[in-house]
């Protein structure tokens, strides 16, 4: 059985359906499955609940699944680059529901590892902490966050390899190890898809087990958002 | 004469300290890795997934794979360590980091924070800012002592929705330095040529 797709099409086919939820990895503009992305507005899947850190940007991203009306909901820290976002949300198209990054990424990685809900300090005594239970540990207050699933995760990686082993590279890390995790369905996108044995073992950032289809990307856009330089001295 | 923003983020510097791990807020508070002193050895987290923050590069240096929390590029030390978005909010919320420095629209005189959502306004969300003042050792804050009709920042109790509960220690504006201790905001320092009279008259929290 071959975990190998011959494009983000074929990787999704059957996996996707009206209503469902994806977790989309990356921070900001970097390390997102922009291929993946695409293929699910190709697709016009619709009334999407989307877990990512943030919505993209107006035309690339998941900013593109915004134009099309295909989100329905956003589990989010900070979507402030995008206007489409902004307009959907004023005129109540889109329900937002935002956490704090770090219970964010926790939420993910408790979800991925079975375990469904977990205390944490973070938004005690803020917006975040009403409704939710409260519970003393050692004289300190924390709240209860639930781990969370998704129908689909969609990550990107820098190099994969058959066995669904993937390396990240540099902050294009971010969530998406965790994500890799917390699908019910994974699958990944790759820079490069290299032969089974290329990988050092003891550099494998997400082990294959989480990845069940794998496509090789090519012709990456890699939009940088806020190119910052200094001058040579 | 009340404090630059430059000002600001050279005297929020005089609060690392030799072996420090810090994460700096998007604004003044990035301004502040300029004026690490010469020899001092600070790490900058960014909170997106790195230990070991260097300079912006070079425009030949750019790499798309390469950005901070603000999503700007950014360059790697000999030192940098890159891991997850779960790992590195491990080391903010399990109190591994030792400063924040960050932005606030409001501060109460118990250390409430508000800086991340004004009612009726769009909201573009917390980001990291909770599980950072929630977690880290200490938190200054680097903000203008009044807004921009001139009312105060420093209030007796956030009217805006709150970041984080008695989470600051020591805030930072363009007036003087203050510190919060039991009581209220005691009076560390002020801007050159700032009186006691003009902080009292732009400040609502109790001065002690």
């Amino acid at each position: 059985m071959t975990k190998i797709y011959p494009d983000a099409a074929a990787a999704l086919d059957g996996v996707l359906f009206d209503g469902m939820t994806i977790m989309s990895g990356g921070f900001g503009l970097c390390g997102i499955p922009e291929k993946l992305i695409a293929a699910i507005v190709a697709s016009g899947v619709k009334n999407l609940t989307v877990i990512s850190n943030n919505a993209g940007v107006d035309d690339f991203g998941l900013g593109l699944l915004l134009q099309t009306r295909q989100i329905r909901k956003m589990i989010s820290s900070y979507v402030g680059e995008n206007d489409t976002f902004e307009r959907q949300y004023l005129a109540k198209e889109l329900e937002l529901e935002f956490n704090p990054q770090g219970t964010l990424a926790e939420r993910i990685r408790a979800g991925g590892a079975g375990i469904p809900g977990f205390y944490t300090k973070t938004g005690v005594g803020t917006l975040i902490a009403e409704g939710k239970e409260h519970k003393e540990f050692d004289g300190q207050t924390y709240i209860l966050e639930r781990g969370l699933v998704a129908d689909l995760s969609i990550v990107k990686a820098w190099k994969g390899d058959a066995q669904g082993n993937l390396v990240f590279r540099k902050t294009a890390r971010n969530f998406n190890p965790m994500m890799a995790t917390a699908g019910r369905m994974t699958v990944a996108e790759v820079e490069a898809l290299v032969p089974v044995g290329t990988l050092d073992g003891d550099t494998v950032h997400t082990p294959g087990i989480f990845v069940k289809r794998i496509i090789a990307g090519a012709n990456y856009e890699k939009r940088i958002e806020k190119r910052t330089v200094r001058e040579s001295a | 004469m009340p404090w630059t923003r430059d000002d600001l983020a050279r005297i929020a510097a005089r609060e690392l300290r030799d072996g420090f791990y810090v994460n700096l807020g998007i604004g003044i508070p990035t301004l502040v890795a300029n004026h690490i002193p010469a020899g001092m050895d600070v790490t900058l987290q960014s909170e997106n997934g790195m230990l070991g923050m260097g300079p912006f590069p070079l425009a030949s240096e750019v790499d798309p794979d390469l950005i901070n929390a603000g999503k700007q590029t950014i360059t790697e030390l000999d030192r940098t360590s890159y891991f997850n978005s779960a790992e590195s909010f491990a080391m903010i919320r399990g109190g591994h980091i030792d400063l924040s420095i960050l932005g606030a629209m409001e501060v109460s005189e118990t250390g409430d924070l508000a800086n991340w959502m004004v009612p009726g306004k769009l909201v573009k969300g917390m980001g990291g800012a909770m599980d950072l003042v929630a977690g880290v050792k200490r938190c200054v804050v680097t903000m203008d002592h009044t807004d921009k009709a001139g009312n105060a920042k420093l209030l007796k109790t956030c009217t805006l929705p709150l970041t984080g509960k008695a989470c600051v220690h020591r805030i930072i504006t363009n007036l003087g330095v203050f510190d919060v201790v039991p009581g209220g905001l005691a009076i560390v320092e002020a801007a050159p040529g700032v009186t006691r009279a003009e902080i009292v008259q732009k400040t609502q929290a109790t001065l002690v």
